[in-house]
């Protein structure tokens, strides 16, 4: 198979397992969008995406190209490759029902079909569900084209929308089951629910190549790649 | 915020010195305050909570740092849980901010961190895989290790979306006291961290302090 283009309905959520060397590529079509991500590796599942390992390793509060996505082994399922937007969130978490329904008001499948009011909470135990994961097995997630700020005093912002068309794009380092879902940053202060859809496309990654922009990002980028080899010794 | 406590030493129902690079698990009901005092200064306390009733609910960052809108954790924090409820009340702090973005050590980040051969040093989450091993009445395991607090320490975040790892705060003596809003278990790795000049290179022992409910409820 070539490649794989899909679209995340507004609200949708998605999994699939993701081979090594595979490129992934996230478009926010409408703009304003936001895609909520996790990752665990599909043969230990107890090895999961690591916010914090993945900030502190690389000194950094934002997810831009450049940056690797460390699990909590001191590997990276996937690095970014390339990005139009520039500053992505991985600390703020998903909105839940109660959210939702304060926000934008409660609205049920029965009644509204897919245009339902669907939260990042629920979305995620949908597909962890799949894997014989819960509630307990939800890490930190990156929500893709938000980008949330501090101010000296730490307060968070959600500011400047992503632009239509804006993309990010990975490169699966492992292989890696993906999760992710397309439903409102939980710091949304949008009028109406934010129905935005999320651009998916599958490729074959280009190899790993000694000028690569992640494996040269930084010391700790090299060394994570180290340990990826390592877990692929002799495969 | 700084906040000092009114309550006594010597009033405390359980006290406990927590030397670096050891763990304390214990149970802290409803009702009860306690405090984790930074005995010599600048020494990181990464810690996580439970729900007593149900491990599977536990501390969440993402979940505490999105309902106060801010990335530190003072006095007036209330630390929530993955299931958004409030677990815990930070009630006095002499500190004035702590850490819940930077996570916890582990001999597997500390190669990519620092050094790939630096793996078999101490570090945190070693000390909780202990905890949850030796004390399996808990009935804690890996899935419940997750994103945490590191009481006194100081990683602030720049206007670029930096995030830096600046020297301490907190000194000999400053302290940081929570209430417990429903009965949780305390899990606390005092950070045996070799590496980082936050400390100075040197961890020290904490103490762990704790108080009833003024009126016994
Ligand atoms: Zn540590």
């Amino acid at each position: 198979m070539q490649g794989y283009n899909t679209e995340i309905s507004p609200g949708g959520h998605w999994s699939l397992e993701l081979r090594r060397g595979t490129q992934l590529t996230l478009t926010d079509i409408a703009g304003g969008g936001n895609c909520g991500m996790l990752f665990y590796n599909p043969r230990n599942l107890l090895e999961r995406y690591n916010a914090p390992d993945t900030l502190k390793c690389q000194h950094t509060f934002k997810l831009t190209a450049g940056h690797c996505l460390y699990s909590d082994m001191g590997r990276i399922f996937a690095s970014v490759t390339a990005d139009t937007f520039g500053w992505h969130d991985t600390v703020c978490g998903n909105a839940n029902a109660q959210h939702v329904a304060s926000k934008w008001g409660a609205r049920d499948y029965q009644h509204h079909r897919n245009d339902w009011h669907q939260n990042g909470y629920d979305a995620f135990l949908v597909e962890l569900a799949k894997y014989g994961l819960g509630a307990a097995d939800m890490a930190a997630n990156i929500n893709w084209f938000s980008k949330v700020a501090t101010d000296a005093e730490g307060n968070l912002c959600l500011t400047s929308p992503s632009p239509a068309g804006s993309s990010v794009t990975l490169r699966v380092e492992m292989d890696t089951l993906v999760l992710l879902h397309a439903c409102p940053h939980p710091l949304s202060d949008a009028t109406t629910y934010p129905r935005k859809a999320i651009g998916l496309g599958l490729a074959t990654a280009a190899p790993v190549g000694e000028d690569d922009l992640c494996l040269n990002h930084c010391d700790e980028n090299r060394r994570g790649f180290a340990n990826n080899a390592l877990y692929h010794l002799g495969a | 915020m700084i906040k000092e406590s009114q309550r006594h030493v010597d009033d405390a129902v359980f006290k406990q010195v927590v030397d670096a690079g050891d763990y304390y698990l214990g149970k802290v009901n409803a009702g009860q305050t306690f405090r984790i005092l930074d005995l010599e200064g600048n020494q990181a306390a990464d810690t996580l909570f439970f729900s007593a009733a149900n491990p599977a609910e536990r501390y969440s960052a993402t979940d505490t740092i999105r309902e106060q809108g801010n990335v530190y954790l003072t006095a007036g924090s209330v630390l929530r849980s993955n299931e958004n409820h409030p677990m815990l009340e930070i009630v006095a702090d002499t500190c004035g901010r702590h850490d819940t973005l930077g996570g916890a050590c582990a001999s597997e980040s500390n190669t990519v961190r620092y050094d790939l051969e630096k793996r078999c040093m101490h570090a945190c989450r070693d000390s909780w895989m202990l905890a949850i091993a030796e004390r399996p009445e808990f009935g804690l395991s890996k899935r419940d290790i997750t994103h945490n607090i590191n009481f006194f320490m100081n990683v602030p975040i720049t206007e670029e979306g930096g995030l830096t790892f600046a020297d301490g705060i907190s000194g000999a003596g400053k302290y940081v006291e929570l209430t417990a809003l429903m009965d949780v278990l305390v899990l606390i790795s005092n950070c045996p961290q070799l590496n980082n000049p936050c400390n100075a290179y040197n961890p020290t022992p904490i103490e762990f302090l704790v108080w009833d409910a003024p009126n016994g409820v």
